[in-house]
């Protein structure tokens, strides 16, 4: 066991009678990656802002080498050693300067650093940090114009550039596909070399797999268990999170009932081949493929957002080519669209007013709400999701992430369909949430048909009757649910002969 | 909820006193200001200063209701004053100068708003020009605009006409009427028809945003416009009506005034951008809402107005009058974005 870098002792928190941290001891180690799981809620974030700055802590102390540290701000804990990546990869990046001006972003934010730029100096630098790392990129090209891994990439490498004792990373890999993450957990192998401690926050099992030194799992605010001992029980820190024990998903497959959603030689985006899939009635089909390999345009398309290319498509045997979202709602096609902050949640709002938003025409008459009837769906929803919350009218805001996402997907159950689209509905949420809206979809699949597109294989299995997968705008596989042959699927999703089909292996 | 392991800490939040501060500070606030200057100063205390107020209040709510239903889409009306003056030119122009009746003046006032609010809505949902900046140009358009017809000169029976010949229409007395009618209510000639448009505006105001979806709807778009438009509504539509409403608004904003002065002076209005934009910012705080709204926009400019009111009375000058109403501004702001911004508290 190599030195301790942190140490933190009887840390507390609360938000007026919300105790959301109870007395937190945590020795986090030099050149270890320590996995800190907890379901929404347990308190993850507020500690981790509690680490970094964003907050102050009520009681307790955070030592680094033995030195107490009191940060105030994220500049302070920054400037002591304390580097956080977000999960928002936009908060850790300026999209619009070229990688060399974000990765010296902070050395031209300092005060001591001159007037005037000096441009040659900056991509000198920047073009040596990023080698340091191993970050093969052009450092003068803008980071919008990079993949979301490389921005990624970028935003931690801007925060190696302080040469932190404690790297703090929330969720990294939330919206990147499992290839793109293979590379930054490439880099972070590489800085746990270099002996820097890293606390690593993540739901995904395989990146937890992948990284993990230690498990610490956190549940109602405080430490309930810390794993060592390798191989490290992934399940018994699942359950001692949850605080009780998650059986395997159990799924009773089923066939293709009648044709709703058929799509006839659908090119999604210009010069890519032409693709045709049915969707039947009762089943859950999931689309899955790379981040880029067009399931958001695709869902994008059957929700009337963007035209195809060519093609065509029809809905229970009528032409579908729906104008808008509008259209498609009043067609009977819904889509909960994937990160519910950007897409999904009206902020500031009630939890009534953000399920029944796309509905409220069924709610008034002459236009006049009538907000009884609001309230008795909303409560419904609540119940059946078993959504956390006091009454309907809180304030979306109060509740946990996990919470919020049963609340956009409850706010498209609230409402029969005859297609239901869920780009990425699982995004984010601990595995007990995962579970309970994954039960919830597959339970109400009677009677309509049901897309799910997401990427990570583990939530594919656990949902969906038949998975296809895309590749570059193309559908190069399909499989019923039952005896998989992952290696196949991932050397599909991979668009073949990539080596990471040897890596992942997935695991329910 | 069974037994979830997941807390979101299921006790009710205390009522603590900031929570009340934040929600029945302004009103109270508002309740001190009155029982002070009825005791400060005699005669504040009646039923005509009471008029007074409203009456000075009046014009200023009407046009703060409509930047009102800008900001609950989360946009923004600077055009709003000169709309209201150029209301004011338009309706001189056509009693005065193409001698028609009071009923072609209002009607080409209120078309005229809806056209200034749709081409506003156009600039900024279909041009994407940023709503401050699509709408400032709006202002200065209108400012010019207003003073071509007339040379840059006031309009009044008997001026010279820039072709040479004299005008020779009136104002009609039904138009004035507006203006200077006052209704019996307990006692004679009491309430003017000023404040009664105010009433009636504020209340339909109040039901469209609060009791309708379209409201609801407004709301959204202004919280997450995205989010709003995935869930299907037609963000851009309902965004141009926004400004059409705002820019009827003001017009009926101008109208009365024109009613009120009785000529088309091009001098007139010069306070009314700053006066209801201070209304319905000011409206963020009454309730600790700290969102746009009616009742807010309402009570934000009778506070405004009380205050003034009570200053005259007084006998303060009337060059702080200004000053005071910046300093209630700032404050209502502290107390909106400060207050309402700390109780958010916990977000994990």
């Amino acid at each position: 066991m190599s030195a301790v870098a942190v140490q933190i002792s009887g840390l507390t928190k609360a938000f007026g009678t919300n105790h959301v941290l109870r007395g937190i001891d945590l020795e986090l180690f030099k050149g270890e990656v320590t996995v800190l799981m907890g379901a929404n809620g347990a308190g993850k974030s507020t500690l981790v802002k509690v680490i970094c700055g964003v907050h102050a802590a009520d009681q307790g102390e955070i030592r680094l080498h033995g030195r107490v540290i009191k940060s105030s701000s994220p500049s302070d804990a920054i400037a002591s050693g304390i580097v956080t990546v977000h999960q928002n990869i936009n908060d850790g990046v300026i999209p619009d300067l070229d990688v060399a001006s974000n990765l010296m972003l902070d050395e031209l934010a300092k005060p001591s650093g001159g007037f005037f730029l000096k441009r040659n100096k900056i991509h000198a630098d920047a073009e040596k940090l990023a080698q340091s790392i191993g970050l093969n990129v052009d450092v003068t090209i803008p980071v919008q114009e990079l993949a979301l891994a490389d921005r990624q990439l970028v935003a931690i490498a801007r925060a190696m550039a302080h040469e932190p004792e404690l790297l703090i990373l929330d969720e990294p890999t939330s919206s990147l596909s499992s290839i793109e993450a293979d590379r930054l957990f490439e880099l972070l192998d590489r800085l746990r070399d270099k002996g820097v401690a890293i606390l690593y926050i993540s739901h995904r099992t395989s990146d937890i797999q992948r990284m993990a030194d230690r498990i610490v799992a956190m549940r109602d605010g405080e430490i309930v268990g810390t794993f060592t001992e390798k191989p490290l029980d992934y399940n018994a820190a699942v359950n001692s999170m949850l605080g009780q024990s998650m059986a395997d998903a159990h799924l009773d497959i089923k066939q293709q009932g009648a044709p709703v959603l058929q799509v006839e030689n659908l090119q999604i985006r210009e010069n890519a081949p032409k693709i045709s899939f049915t969707v039947g009635e009762d089943e859950v089909v999931a689309i899955t493929g790379l981040v880029g390999a067009g399931k958001s345009k695709l869902a994008a398309i059957l929700y009337g957002l963007e035209k195809p290319v060519s093609g065509s498509m029809t809905l229970k045997g009528a032409p579908f080519a729906p104008k808008s979202a509008r259209h498609a709602i009043d067609t009977g096609v819904f889509m909960c669209a994937k990160d519910r902050g950007t897409n999904g949640v009206l902020q500031d709002h009630n939890l009534t007013k953000n399920i029944t938003a796309p509905f409220l025409a069924r709610y008034s008459t002459f236009s006049f709400l009538n907000k009884r009837a609001e309230d008795a769906k909303t409560r419904k929803t609540i119940n059946d999701l078993s959504i956390v919350c006091q009454t309907e009218h809180d304030d979306i805001g109060t509740l946990s992430g996990g919470n919020q996402q049963k609340i956009m997907v409850g706010r498209w159950l609230s409402e029969p369909s005859t297609l239901l689209i869920l780009d990425e509905p699982f995004q984010g949420v601990d595995i007990k949430a995962r579970r309970d809206i994954g039960e919830k979809i597959r339970e109400t699949a009677k009677g309509r048909a049901t897309i799910v597109m997401a990427s990570e294989m583990d939530e594919v299995m656990e949902i969906a009757d038949r998975i296809i997968v895309l590749s570059d705008a193309d559908i190069v596989g399909e499989h019923m649910n039952q005896d998989l042959n992952l290696k196949k699927i991932i050397s599909e999703v991979a668009g073949m002969g990539t080596k990471s089909d040897t890596q992942k292996q997935a695991n329910g | 909820m069974q037994d979830t392991p997941i807390t979101n800490q299921a006790v009710k939040p205390k009522k603590t006193f900031t929570d009340m501060a934040i929600r029945y500070g302004f009103l109270l606030l508002m309740a001190g200001l009155l029982v002070f200057f009825s005791v400060a100063s005699e005669g504040f205390l009646s039923p005509y200063s009471a008029v007074f107020i409203f009456q000075s209040v009046a014009i200023t709510g009407i046009l703060a209701l409509g930047v009102t239903f800008t900001l609950v889409v989360d946009g923004f009306d600077l055009s709003i004053g000169s709309t209201a003056t150029s209301a004011l030119m338009l309706s001189a122009y056509v009693m005065v100068v193409l001698e028609m009746g009071a009923v072609a003046a209002v009607v080409a006032c209120l078309v005229m708003g809806a056209l200034i609010g749709l081409v506003n809505g156009i600039l900024i949902v279909k041009m994407k020009v940023p709503d401050l900046l699509a709408t400032l140009g709006m202002m200065f358009l209108l400012i010019g605009l207003q003073r071509i017809p007339t040379e840059g000169r006031s309009i009044a029976t008997g001026m010279k006409l820039p072709g040479g010949e004299t005008a020779n229409g009136t104002f009609s007395p039904e138009f004035l009427w507006l203006g200077r009618h006052r209704f019996d209510f307990f006692i004679d000639n009491l309430i003017p028809v000023s404040v009664v448009i105010l009433i009636v505006v504020a209340v339909l105001v109040w039901v469209f945003l609060e009791l309708t979806r379209h409201g609801r709807l407004m709301y959204a778009i202004g919280s997450n416009q995205r989010a709003a438009s995935l869930a299907g509504t037609n963000v851009n539509r309902y965004k141009i009506v926004a400004y059409m409403m705002s820019g009827m608004l003001a017009s009926i904003g101008g109208i009365l005034l024109a009613a009120r002065l009785g000529r088309g002076d091009i001098a007139s209005g010069n306070n009314l951008l700053l006066d209801s934009v201070a209304a319905a910012l000011i409206g963020f705080a009454v309730l600790g809402v700290a969102k746009p709204n009616a009742f807010g926009t309402a009570i934000g400019a009778l506070f405004v107005g009380i205050l003034l009111q009570g200053l005259t009375m007084m006998n303060a000058p009337y060059y702080t009058q200004d000053f005071v109403k910046g300093a209630v501004l700032v404050i209502a702001l502290v107390f909106t974005f400060v207050l309402t911004g700390r109780r958010g508290g916990s977000n994990h």
